[in-house]
This record gives structure tokens, sequence and C-alpha cells, in this order.
């Protein structure tokens, strides 16, 4: 996945550096989206891992009935840290990765708007998840109350408290400045001729999800900071004796909280958009319904934010309001489900792994959807909530979704970025091996949660045995079919060379330039011609 | 082939400042951290972490009015650094709605609640029998004590004054800049800015004041909660903000900006008007509503 320091346009321009320096500067100091990007994604696949290895040790715990492992504190922990680093650590930074290297490719722009700010969200990071980390070394143990941090449970947190929530701020100000990027880059750095309809769909769902971010990442910041005034300063936000209310915590979370679920499957919608009309050899079906669509779920998501909370207590006409609103998030997104399968309608379709992967996706997702629809219904969701049941329900948008269209799009850009083409054999093993087992883990949960199997609780009765012991061996091979990857990272460069195109059904500007792509791409907007040939 | 022509996007070199700005960052956070924890050390962490922030933006922001001055800007730069500014003060924008919201949300739901009203009357029976529900309030708790609301006709009048003046002036100064009036700019700028800080030492004498004859306090109840965190972050978005229009100050005498190029002047005008539009929304929901 390194840049290369092949650089064929180096006529073309004459007012910055030609190529890489050497050394570390050329990462700690860097200015170039590909380089950026190539970080962005190493990170998230080190924070995918080690996320997931906390995901293994709840799973091991959760075999058989009884403590054997952990102490249940120390579980707790692992559920908590693990939703946070994989939500803010791995998702997010590999979609924000995608969006580095392939959104100036796309719009023909020779790199992001602004680099240097580009460069300070990303090496935040690091800083945010180094002291999130040094947290399971704290007296008092990380952070056990759930990555929601619902007070007054989260003030009982030890030591780890204010590092939990500066580490929250250091994430939030990343996610901004990189939102910020993607927006301007969008906006202003499009090759001239490329107007906004004509904008692939992963640059449309990063401009809706970057709007996204910068409405509601501040929000989160508000509210964190609340609790950390509550904690220490005597304020009394969520405390009902001096007429603030735990519950207004919850309102202002997830005011957050449900547009960032979307910012973690609109760029997938993206990838999967872009990589089902290239393996079906035709053009995406509706490209702009899709993006009408997109944007009528980045408003809805914006007044749904209390489905979260049904069970918490809210006047009766908030409850019916909450429960309609989310259904109506069914539609635009049965629209995008329908255009992709319209898209593949009498195509003559392959399947590589990209699109192995988006299959998945587009299934598997829906199975997600269907279950959210599940627990939108508000008199259903008071037996739902809390139990195996959401577990079952987020975990299939967020691994076979989001995860899926990040591996998607890894493997479709891969020979983009290295020159090479991956191993297909390797690829498809991990495929299959990812999606087999990903079934076996969450699947079954849909059966504990109905059947009353309560979240975060590191015992259960022993009815739920069965199911329980499947769900550990299916995570445990997902957790080493994901090695299976990094297998496929290694040996990259070994496979023959890619060709520009890389893909007989491929199309947009990223095509038209160099496999691997040089390190300065664009550095004058590409020709008009050019432009439009690849935009049909 | 166009040499160094306005066709060229100006992508910069390598950077040090971002990577100096994530390793002071480390250090504040820790810093503040450790020292709410007990750790007396994590002060001075804290003050490290906040001088290299301190240096890095110094040098971050010398580093681009060097490139901006020597011409390596084109309108595109230009047009990028103007968008970036609008995000930013959405975002800033949104930051201030979290506690709106909180405040909206108190008053109009949690505090009636606890008097009883909605379906709580057995909350109101039960765990705060006789509480009646008004704003302002520290809650049924009586949380902090005794205590004086802090009246709007009086000192948050003057300071409501100062700042719609502030916006006025800043806005005489940017169109004496346009037409190339550059003493009456200078001397609109630094009306600006000394309103800026005398707003700020108002503040400062009505907390002051607060504390002391009031015993209005963070810690009374959610009425202080919401009256401090507001205008407290409103009071340091207005010091910045007063900060930001000195350095402009300073650089109109040095003889920076044109007539048709002064990116930097008009952000921190837009940064100023956004303050201005906070303080509104404040002094109507916060002092006299």
């Amino acid at each position: 996945m390194t840049a290369t320091t092949v650089d064929t346009n180096a006529a073309d321009h004459d007012d910055h550096d030609h190529g890489p320096t050497k050394g570390i500067g050329r990462w700690l100091f860097s200015t170039n989206h590909k380089d950026i990007g190539t970080m962005y994604l190493i990170f998230s696949l080190l924070m995918f891992f080690i996320g997931g290895s906390m995901a293994m040790v709840i799973r091991s715990e959760l075999a058989v009935p009884g403590l054997q492992f952990v102490h249940p504190e120390f579980f707790n922990s692992m559920t908590t840290m693990h939703a946070l680093i994989m939500v803010f650590g791995a998702v997010m930074p590999a979609f924000v990765g995608l969006a580095n290297w392939m959104i100036p490719l796309m719009i023909g722009a020779p790199d992001m708007a602004l680099p240097r700010m580009n460069n300070w969200s990303f090496w935040i990071l690091p800083i945010a998840f180094g002291i999130l980390l040094s947290t399971l070394l704290m007296p008092g143990g990380a952070p056990a109350g759930g990555w929601t941090m619902y007070p007054p449970l989260v003030l009982q947190t030890g030591d780890a408290f204010p590092f939990l929530i500066f580490s929250v701020h250091l994430m939030g100000l990343s996610s901004i400045m990189g939102a910020i990027n993607v927006i301007v880059t969008i906006i202003n750095m499009r090759a001239p001729d490329m107007t906004l309809l004509k904008m692939p769909m992963f640059v449309w769902t990063w401009l809706i999800t970057a709007y996204l971010l910068i409405a509601v990442m501040p929000v989160l910041a508000g509210a964190v900071t609340m609790l950390l005034t509550d904690q220490f300063f005597g304020t009394s936000f969520f405390l009902a004796a001096g007429g603030g209310d735990p519950v207004m915590f919850q309102h202002i979370f997830w005011f957050f909280g449900h547009p960032e679920v979307y910012i973690m499957i609109l760029p997938a919608f993206g990838v999967v958009s872009e990589i089902i009309p290239t393996f079906a050899r035709k053009k995406l079906f509706g490209h702009d319904s899709m993006v009408y669509a997109a944007s009528c779920i980045a408003f809805l998501s914006f007044i749904v934010w209390a489905h979260h909370m049904f069970t918490v207590g809210m006047p009766l006409t908030g409850q019916l309001f909450f429960m309609f609103a989310t259904m109506l998030i069914a539609v635009p997104t049965g629209v995008k489900i329908f255009n992709w399968i319209a898209t593949m309608w009498r195509g003559s379709m392959t399947f590589e792994t990209p699109m192995l992967f988006s299959l998945a996706f587009v299934f598997l997702f829906t199975i997600g959807g269907f279950s959210g629809l599940m627990l939108a219904i508000q008199p259903a969701d008071v037996q739902y909530h809390d139990t195996y049941f959401v577990v079952a329900h987020f975990h299939y948008v967020l691994v076979p979704g989001s995860v899926f269209a990040i591996m998607a799009g890894a493997y479709y850009w891969l020979p983009k970025w290295t020159g090479h083409m991956y191993n297909e054999k390797i690829g498809k093993l991990h495929f299959w091996t990812s999606t087999i087992f990903v079934n076996l883990t969450f699947f079954p949960m849909h059966f504990l949660g109905l059947a009353g199997m309560p979240r975060r609780i590191p015992d259960y009765s022993t009815q739920f045995t069965d199911f329980n012991t499947i769900a550990s061996v299916g995570a445990i091979g997902f957790g080493l079919s994901q090695l299976i990857f990094v297998w496929v990272l290694l040996t990259a460069k070994k496979g023959e060379t890619a060709t520009d195109r890389v893909w007989e059904g491929s199309h947009g500007l990223e095509w038209t330039v160099p496999s691997p792509a040089p390190w300065h791409t664009f550095t004058t907007p590409p020709k008009a011609r050019i432009a439009n040939e690849s935009f049909e | 082939m166009t040499t160094h022509s306005d066709e060229h996007y100006y992508v910069p070199h390598g950077s040090h400042w971002p990577a100096v700005g994530s390793l002071g960052l480390l250090f504040l956070m820790v810093g503040v951290s450790s020292w709410l924890n007990g750790a007396g050390a994590g002060f001075y962490i804290m003050l490290t972490g906040v001088a290299i922030i301190i240096f890095m933006i110094t040098g971050w922001f010398a580093a681009v009015i060097g490139e901006s001055e020597s011409g390596l800007y084109n309108t595109q730069v230009d047009a990028s650094f103007r968008q970036g500014m609008f995000w930013f003060i959405f975002s800033e924008v949104m930051f201030f709605a979290a506690f709106f919201g909180a405040l909206f949300y108190a008053r109009n739901m949690s505090i009636p609640w606890l008097g009883g009203e909605s379906n709580n009357f057995f909350t109101n029976l039960l765990l705060w029998e006789g509480y009646e529900s008004t704003w302002p309030t520290n809650g049924p708790g009586n949380i902090g004590g005794e205590y004086e609301t802090m009246p709007p006709f009086g000192l948050p009048l003057i300071n409501t004054a100062l700042l719609l003046t502030s916006s006025i002036t800043v806005t005489i100064a940017h169109h004496a800049l346009i037409a190339g009036k550059r003493t009456q700019l200078s001397i609109f700028l630094a009306a600006t800015f000394l309103l800026g800080f005398v707003f700020v030492y108002l503040q400062g004498v009505e907390y002051i004041h607060a504390y002391q004859d009031l015993n209005l306090t963070l810690s009374t109840g959610i009425y202080g909660s919401t009256f401090y965190m507001l205008t407290g972050f409103h009071g340091m978005h207005v010091t910045i903000g007063a900060i930001m229009l000195t350095i402009i100050f300073f650089r109109v005498l040095k003889g920076h900006f044109t007539t048709d190029k002064h990116f930097a002047f008009e952000a921190v005008a837009w940064y100023w008007h956004f303050v201005d539009v906070v303080w509104i929304g404040l002094y109507v929901f916060v002092y006299w509503m």
C-alpha cells in the first residue's frame, strides 16, 4: 500500500517538491493526500485488529455460561473499548483514508484543498487512541460504562474518566478537520467541467458524510464537556437534584449518535456504488436518485435520534414521532438497494473479490436494515431494547455493512495504489471465510435477543448456551480470517502488473492515471475531453 | 506549459507544524487529565502543552502569512480558505447548539417534569415533594444554596451595546479597506478589538459580582451550569476573536492586505459577527427571558 516515487507528471509542475522526502519525515510532515490516505488506512487496520482482539476476549468469555477468563469489570471495559475503537479508530479513519486517496483522483484535483490540515487530522488520531488505550493500565481500569458514556454510570469511571473525555475531544477535532477538508476539496477542486451531478457516487456520499460530521461532532464535544464539568466543576447538567436530567445526556448524545451511524454507512454506499457498475459493466442505475436518496437519509438522520431511547421515558407524542420518522428512512434506503439490483440486472457480471464483498454487502446490510425496522417499532422495541437483538442488528450493518464495503474498496483500488494485482485466490478465500463466519457470529444473536438475553453482561442463563457457543466459534473464525487480508497486503506487490484501467468495466478519472498512481497527479486540471469520456 | 501561473493550485511542501500541534495536544490533554485526577505535576505538563500549541499556532500562521504575502495563493486557494472558514464557523455554531439545546431541554422538559407535569405526578410526589417548577432554578435539591439571578438590564445590556457597536466598527473598517482608506481602517479596527477587550473585562467584573455578591456560581444547579457554560464559552470566543483582530490590526500597520485580497481580515470579521450573533441568543435566552 505504499505510494511510489515515480513521478510521470514531473514536467507539469514546478512550484512544489517533485518526490517524497526520505525517512520518517515523509510521513510525519506529509502534505500528500496519497501518503496521508495510506497512513489512515494502515492506522485503521491496526485499530481493527486491536478492537478485534477485544471482541475475541468478549466472545471467549461468552463461549460458555459462567465466568471463565476475565472479571466482569474488565469485560465491561472490553465492550466499551471495543466499540470506541471500532467506531472512531477503525471504520471512520478507514473511510477517511479511502476519501484521501480517491477523492482527489476522482475529481481531478492535485491534492486535498488544505494539505497541512489534512496531515494534522491524521496525526491527532495516534495521540487520541494512545491516550484512550493507556486507560487500560490506569487505576480503576479502562472506561466500562459503555461507549455511549451515559451518566451517572460513566461518572463512576476511575482515573480513566478525564482521559476518556479528552480522547473523544481529540477524535472529534480530527474528524471535523478531516470533514472540512473533504467538503472544501469537493466543492472547490473539481475538474472544470465536472458539475455536481456528474460526480461519482463515492464523492457524493462523502460530501454528505462530511456535512454530517461537521454538524454533529461538535455536539458530541459539547455532551462530553458537560460530563466533564459535572464530574469536576460542580455543574448539574445531568443531576436531577440541580434541575438537570440524565436523560438529557442521552438526547444530546444521540443527536450526535444517529447521524454518526450514517457517517459510517454513507461512504460504504458510495464504495459499493462504484464497484457494482464496474463488475456489472453497466452504468449505475439512477445516479441522481441515489444522490437524492443519500441526501434524504442525511436529513432524516437528524430527526430520529430518540429511537435509541424508547425505554427511558418520553411523552407518547415523542415516541410516535420518532417511530414514524425512523421508519421513513427505509424509503430512501430502499431506493439505494433497488438501484444496485437494477444496476446488476442484465449486466455481464464477473465476480472478483471486490464484487463479492459488494454483493454480500447489499444482501447482508439489508438484513441489518430489516432488523432496524423491527427495532423502530416502539411497542416491540420495549421487548428488544438492550438485548442481543440490538447487538445483532448493529453488527449486521457495521461488519458485513461498513467493514465489508471497506474491504471491497481496498481490493478494488489496491491495484491502483500498488501497481500490481493482488492474489485473487487468496482474496476470494478471505471473502468466503469472512462471509461464512460473520453470519455464524451474528445471526444466532437475533435468536438470543428475541429470547431475552441482555447485552453487556459477562454471564448468561444456560438456555442461551448453544447459540452463544456458535457465535463464539464464528467470531474466532472471523478474527482469524482477517489475517488472510494481511497476507493479501504483504503479497500485494508480487502480483502481475496492473494496467491503468485495472478493471475491464472501470470508469472515472482515477483510472486515467497510471498504476501505481504517481506521487503527484492532476497538477493541472484534466482536459475536458478526457474528463468527459470518463464520466460517461 | 505554464510556470508559476495562476493555474497552479499551491500545494505546500511538507510541514512540521501539524506534528508539533499533535505533540502539544498530547501534553495538554495528558496534563489536564492528570491534574484533574489530583496529580500536581499535571498542571505543568498542561502548561507545557499550552506553550507548544501557542508556538505551533504562531509558526503555522506565520508560514501561511508569508506564503500569502509572497503571492503563492491564487483565487482557488483563496476560495479553499474561505470555504474552510465557513465550515469551521458552522462547526462552532453546532457546538453552541449543544449548550443551547441543554438550556431549552432543561427549561421546557426536565424542570417541568420534576415539578410533576406531563405524566410525572408521582416523580414529583415521591422524589421531590413540594418542588414547583420555575425558571431560573437551581433544582429541587437547592444545589449551590440561595442565590440571585443576574439582572439583564445592567452590565449585560452595556455588553450587548459594546458587541453590537463592535460589529458596526468592523464593517466600517472593512469598507475602508475596500476603499483603500488605510487610516480609517486602522482606527475602526482598533476600536473593534478594544470594544472586544472591554467586553471581556466587563464580563470578568460581572462574574466576580455574581460569585461574591449574588452567590451565583457554576454549582448553582442547572441555572448556574447553563449560565456559566454558555457565557463562559462565548467569552472565550470573544477573547480569541479580539486577539485575532489585534493581529489583523498589526498586519494592517505592516501594510498587509490589498483592496481586493484580504481573506484573513474577512475571516476574522466573519468570526466576529458569529460571536456577536451567539451573544444575541445568549442575551435573549440566558439573561432576559
